[in-house]
């Protein structure tokens, strides 16, 4: 069996291939980060009735990108007593891992940039390394909120980590591969969408990323009331850009995996791939974006507690029935 | 010197400085940093697991390595917190004199494995899907299963473990 | 280059170059804005009033616990990914079908047993 045909293989030179597809993949990123920025901003004012951006461009449309080129004139600064060597790298700690992760989905049939076997395994390991990034900043910055925020995000984090992979492990015992491009390809095959035998799998996925991104009602570790701004609270201009661009690339790298993994990616008919695929990925986006502005914050307990008796032990169950379910049929 | 050469030489030593830089300064002067110089140890590492065709345990060492183990380094490092009155310097010259014996001990014995060993072990073709998670898959169950459950019975007793060592100081 | 390991070159390349990225947005940042540090601004930021304690201090235990529940949780889940991608071909042996589904069935009830363990013991409440 050859290997399927990457973006890489049609270029004469592998290392231009890489150059150009992670530039590639970078500016997709941007420009959905930039926009999700905008979408959240004029969601949240259409739920609370305000206008949100204006004036930069048409409807507020430039307005990010505006934001961004004034973080990037903006004073870098670093306060005393900081642990130099990770206060600095912690940015670039949570920064690479996410665009990485990112390179590796396909966006339409033989549209991916690096076609691995065990592309939703590196997915989440690439997701894990956030974490070092996260508590680097947090103890790196000499500041209370930050080191709680930090602890808090991190133990948030690697809690529903659990029920995320343990979902998408049933979709996986269904498809019998960790292949991304092949698991989409399979439900193209098949006619239907893996939503369709695993609805339980699906909610349980939703509810963990939306606890991952740490968005409401999972945003504890950012809770303005409480914490400031978390762990990046002493983080300022590109430094915060760069983690501010990660959390939004995350939100936005969980719906592309549940896009894959529950509602077929790219297939769909009449549309090209691309289309799909980025249709469902921001009918999903709105979706934690609605939840965000409509759900109360839950305390940490409650976080804590549900995540370990709820939902942990729910997608085992599933996972288990899932396997039973396929061994009669 | 191939390609595939240079990157072994490369990553060699790159878990080798980073390995010694867990224990010598700065690693050994501050735990957090041992930590982290840990986890780009296993980095390299894992990079020379993928020159070995085995990417499957490449990816997992990350997941679970830089994942897990360094979270739960971090957070003991976190519970502890001890300053450096606290950590003394009593044993010191005991782990040095200890540490000094290993490495000797490890030097004469690779020393006398090269001596003895003719490193020409012929080349073996691999056996298809080799390294994939599907091999691993059949290892583990056709050829592993008991070690596999007792590999269950023992995080169950870490569990309890950890919960009975913690619940005195809850 | 060889096939069996070329995509991770890539992955590892697309990361170099993504650090490198960001180093450069960092550089030209620190070249762009103006610096003028002052005692103020270099206070950590406690809504403003004087920091009166050291940040680092010890943290609960219960961190500890989540995190070792999150490790052998971590492991458990590192088992199943390579039985769940092969589980579908063993089914297709009608022999091995019973082992490959009694044997992950065990493995997971023994891992549960520690949830329920630690929950049982009031482990994971967070006051």
């Amino acid at each position: 069996m050859s290997p399927p045909e990457t973006l890489v293989d049609k270029l004469d030179s592998p290392w231009l291939g890489v150059v150009l597809g992670v530039a590639a993949v970078l500016g997709m990123l941007t420009v959905n980060v930039l926009f999700l920025v905008w979408l959240e901003r004029k969601v949240s004012a259409w739920i609370q009735r305000r206008m949100g951006p204006t004036e930069v461009g048409p409807f507020g449309l430039f307005q990010t990108l505006a934001d961004m080129l004034k973080l990037l004139s903006k004073q870098l600064i670093t306060p005393r007593h900081v642990d130099k060597p990770l206060y600095h790298l912690a940015p670039l700690v949570v920064f690479v891992p996410v665009v990485a992760a990112a390179s590796l989905f396909p966006f339409s049939a033989g549209l991916v940039l690096q076609d691995l076997d065990i592309g939703l395994v590196l997915v989440f390991a690439f997701g894990g390394l956030a974490f070092v990034g996260i508590f680097m900043a947090g103890w790196g910055s000499n500041n209370k909120y930050a080191l709680l925020g930090a602890m808090r995000s991190v133990a948030q984090n690697i809690s529903y980590e659990i029920p995320l992979i343990l979902a998408s492990l049933s979709v996986v015992l269904m498809s019998g591969t960790m292949n991304l491009a092949k698991i989409t390809a399979l439900q193209s095959e098949r006619g239907y969408w893996f939503i369709v035998l695993q609805p339980v799998a699906a909610v349980i996925y939703f509810i963990a990323a939306l606890a991952e991104t740490n968005r409401a009602p999972f945003d504890i570790p950012e809770a303005e009331s409480e914490l400031v701004a978390g762990f990046h609270t002493e983080y300022s201009g590109m430094r915060f850009a760069l983690f501010f661009f990660a959390e939004y690339s995350n939100v936005f790298i969980v719906s592309m995996v549940a896009t894959v993994l529950f509602l077929g990616g790219w297939s769909g008919p009449l549309l090209p791939g691309p289309v799909w695929f980025f249709l469902k990925v921001y009918a999903l986006v709105g979706l934690t974006m609605w939840v965000r502005w409509t759900f109360p914050r839950l305390r940490f307990d409650q976080l804590m507690s549900f995540c370990w008796v709820v939902l942990t032990p729910l997608a085992i169950l599933n996972l288990l029935i899932t396997a039973f379910v396929a061994r009669l049929v | 010197m191939g390609f595939e050469q240079i990157l072994f030489w490369l990553l060699a030593l790159g878990v080798i400085v980073t390995s010694a830089l867990v224990v010598l300064p700065p690693g050994g002067k501050n735990p957090l940093y041992g930590a982290l110089l840990l986890i780009v140890s296993f980095f390299f590492m894992s990079g020379l697991y993928v020159l070995l065709f085995a990417h499957t345990m490449a990816v997992l060492q990350i997941l679970v390595y830089a994942g897990a183990i360094m979270v739960l380094f971090t957070f003991v490092i976190m519970l502890l917190n001890l300053s450096k009155k606290e950590l003394g310097d009593e044993t010191r010259t005991i782990a040095k004199g200890v540490g000094v014996v290993a490495v000797v001990a490890l030097a004469v014995k690779t020393a006398l494995v090269i001596e003895t060993q003719t490193l020409n072990i012929p080349a073996k073709p691999l056996p298809a899907g080799f390294g994939g998670v599907d091999a691993i898959a059949d290892t583990l169950f056709h050829n592993y299963l008991v070690p596999f459950e007792l590999t269950g019975v023992l995080l169950l007793v870490a569990v309890i473990g950890a919960v009975v060592l913690a619940k005195r100081t809850l | 280059m060889d096939p069996n390991y070329a995509p991770y070159v890539s992955v590892l390349a697309c990361s170099i170059f993504v650090l490198g990225l960001g180093a450069v947005i960092l550089i030209l940042n620190y070249m762009l804005g103006p610096r003028r540090p002052t005692r103020e601004k270099g206070i950590p930021y406690e809504s403003g009033d004087e920091p009166h304690s050291k940040p680092r201090q010890r943290f609960s235990v219960k961190f500890y616990m989540t995190a070792i529940l999150f490790l052998v949780f971590d492991l458990e889940v590192v088992f199943i990914y390579p039985w769940a991608s092969k589980y579908s071909d063993w089914l297709k042996d009608d022999a091995f079908a019973g082992i490959a589904f009694g044997g992950m069935m065990v493995f997971v009830a023994v891992l549960t047993l520690g949830l329920v363990y630690e929950w049982k013991r009031g482990a994971m409440e967070w006051e």
